[in-house]
């Protein structure tokens, strides 16, 4: 089974974000970045079904040239191989993103296209299932579980409704979320490996400018809290509050 | 707040993507796997034995042999491992030395191949423990003067005598013991439940209680003829093994010194007295000043000594140094903040005491400060004192 996983490179989410002079990007300055999450969740889960079943698994990348120390990562885990669509700057939309991507897998082998459910920095959400269709794959979303035996793919999709049990005929693409697997840590041997192994690099297409960031805001800092009173007689005035102020509660 | 390794030389920039990825592993699992539990197994006095298959699945055991199932990796590499490591405990560190640098290395330097080929690949994978016997009840300085004999018999040899202080001692499938044969120093692998052979937990101790420290008893303990190494005699195997080990215990140690600086830089943010965080007060950032320039020498040396040991050009001297100065300073950092953490730095709730209990092992094995002292006295002057 060959299995193709795409991995971004965001800001590791203990870093302390602020925003450059620019008031465009971050800084970048003492930041650490690491694999999306949910995209490292897909990496392993890759790499146990290519254990349970054997296969290959590759991992593409869409990221500046510092990426490649991702990639790596991936690499140490046990990934097989890689491609780096090298970013050169500029902004893309989710739709660019996945066109870019869909480009460099269109035509290799893969019977699974593994995704993060979204990366954490821009938490669209979208670029997964974009791919899948541009691929004209079956895709499902928010994979929590998932089988595969006999080319078929046994999913279960968790949403706030419930759990869907949902079956695919492969190949097909995945978005997954946490519970699904749990990173390993990359071991020794497979740290002393991942430079021997190929990283295909090609150049990204330029950005075809139809989506540009205009400016970057912190979030406003949030308002203290405040008391509406003490014991039951405070309950009237939070649940008016909660309902009409807040619109929390209807 | 997490941890912030300090590397106020940048010093990340001297290292290999392989190097920094070995370590950033090593981190993330020991942050996860180790400090969590580390304070409970302390106060208990136990060895964390569950981590042992973790740390082999790593790949951290012998990780610098080449060779044997061994993944080969550099001294520098092997250091940062090491460093991290002891950022959660001296006890897990120890472990870790005696096996890879105390008994992996002498059987991969000194074995017969069929010794090799026994230990090597099982004790990589965890599947053996190891420990290394050099130190007695009356010898500890000066290994020298060991009573341990070893004596040929038709069918191979009998061991007597008595090792004490002896990490991961009881729980060890094979002991590597120096014994005097003809008044000259021989190693042996004796193996756990051959008859005669004892082995037996020290209790009571105030540092490195996550640790299996123990006595070994030999009495009249028949080995067979191929459990000698046949690779050297003498006092320059056990201490070509100390080199060895030595060498990680720099880097070891400025792992305890770093997590000490860390929790303390961290404490005297959040800690307001006199209506502001102590973090302002002049007296507070002399300390981490002091502090932060300690650990930057310690990284700066134990980065040049891992090169020179690449490159084939380390001296035991240079070893000594290294050693002597990190865990010198690791415990005046220890303690230092220790005393920062006001009575929270007496409690399990921090690291800093667990730390600076540890540390007054580390300073006293493989070679107290003062015989380290005497050693580079040695070498600057020509004479030598401690005879
Ligand atoms: C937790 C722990 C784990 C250990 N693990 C091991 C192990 O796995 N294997 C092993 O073989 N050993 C082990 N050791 C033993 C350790 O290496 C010895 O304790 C150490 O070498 C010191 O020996 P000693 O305790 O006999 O002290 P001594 O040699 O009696 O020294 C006492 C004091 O005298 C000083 N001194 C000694 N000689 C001189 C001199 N000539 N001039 C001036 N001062 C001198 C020393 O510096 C020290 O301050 C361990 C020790 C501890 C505490």
């Amino acid at each position: 089974m060959d299995i193709i996983v795409c991995m971004k490179r965001v800001p590791d989410s203990a870093a302390k974000i602020t925003v450059a002079g620019d008031a465009k990007s971050i800084e970048q300055d003492g930041v650490d970045h690491v694999i999306s999450p949910y995209d490292e969740i897909a990496v392993e889960k890759a790499l146990q079904l290519k254990e349970a079943h054997g296969g290959t698994v590759t991992v593409v990348c869409l990221g500046v040239a510092a990426a490649t120390k991702e990639i790596r990562q991936a690499l140490a885990m046990g990934a097989d191989q890689a491609v780096h669509l090298k970013d050169a700057g500029g902004n893309r939309g989710p739709l660019e993103i996945a066109q870019a991507l869909a480009g460099v897998i269109k035509g290799r082998a893969c019977d699974l296209l593994l995704f993060g459910k979204q990366s954490i920095d821009a938490d669209n959400g979208a670029v997964g299932v974009m791919v899948a269709r541009l691929l004209d794959l079956p895709v499902v979303s928010l994979v929590a579980q998932l089988d595969v035996a006999d080319g078929r793919a046994t999913v279960h999709r968790q949403s706030e409704v419930g759990t869907e049990v949902i079956e695919v005929t492969l190949p097909a693409a995945f978005t997954v979320q946490r519970g699904l697997a749990e990173p390993r840590y990359p071991k020794i041997k497979g740290i002393m490996q991942a430079k021997k192994k190929p990283l295909e690099e090609i150049d990204a297409p330029a950005p075809a400018g139809t989506m540009a960031l205009d400016k970057l805001e912190p979030p406003a800092a949030r308002e203290g809290g405040r008391i509406v009173g003490e014991g039951k007689d405070a309950v009237g005035e939070l649940v008016r509050l909660l309902s009409q102020e807040a619109k929390v509660l209807s | 707040m997490a941890y912030e390794s300090p590397d106020f030389f940048a010093l990340d920039e001297l290292l290999t993507e392989e190097e920094r990825m070995v370590r950033d592993s090593v981190r993330d699992w020991v942050e996860e796997r180790v400090l969590p539990d580390i304070s409970d197994h302390y106060l208990a006095g136990t060895f964390p034995m569950e981590l042992i298959a973790e740390m082999a699945e790593l790949g951290l055991l012998g990780a610098g042999i080449d060779g044997y199932d061994c993944p080969g990796l550099g001294p520098v590499a092997y250091g940062l491992i090491l460093q991290e490591l002891e950022r959660g405990d001296s006890g897990i560190r120890s472990f870790v030395s005696v096996q890879g640098s105390l008994v992996m290395w002498p059987i991969h330097a000194f074995g017969s191949e069929e010794q090799k080929q026994r230990w090597l690949p099982a004790m990589h994978r965890g599947e053996a423990i190891g420990c290394f016997g050099l130190t007695e009840p009356d010898h500890g300085s000066d290994p020298g003067g060991m009573e341990t004999k070893a004596k040929k018999t038709d069918n191979g040899y009998v061991l007597n005598g008595a090792k004490m202080w002896i990490t991961n001692g009881s729980m060890s499938d094979v002991a590597l013991v120096w014994a005097k044969l003809d008044g000259r120093v021989h190693g042996f692998l004796v193996e756990k439940g051959t008859p005669g052979f004892t082995q037996q937990q020290m209790k009571h101790k105030y540092s490195l209680r996550a640790s299996d420290t123990s006595e070994l008893i030999l009495q009249d303990v028949e080995v067979p003829a191929d459990a000698i190494f046949p690779g050297v005699s003498g006092l320059k195997g056990p201490l070509n093994c100390l080199t060895q080990a030595r060498s990680g215990i720099a880097w070891g140690a400025a792992g305890a010194a770093m997590a000490c600086y860390d929790e303390a830089r961290r404490y005297v943010a959040e800690r307001v007295q006199f209506g502001r965080p102590l973090a302002g007060r002049q007296l507070v950032q002399a300390k981490l000043a002091e502090m932060l320039s300690e650990i930057t020498k310690m990284q700066l040396m134990n980065l040049r000594l891992g090169r020179l040991k690449e490159a084939g050009k380390m001296t035991p001297q240079q070893v000594s140094m290294a050693k002597r100065n990190a865990c010198w300073h690791a415990l005046q950092i220890a303690r230092t903040c220790r005393d920062m953490l006001g009575a929270n730095g007496i409690t399990g709730e921090y690291q800093v005491m667990r730390h600076m209990c540890n540390l007054e092992s580390v300073i006293t094995y493989e070679g107290t400060h003062d015989i380290h002292t005497l050693i580079l006295g040695h070498k600057i002057t020509g004479v030598e004192a401690f005879r």
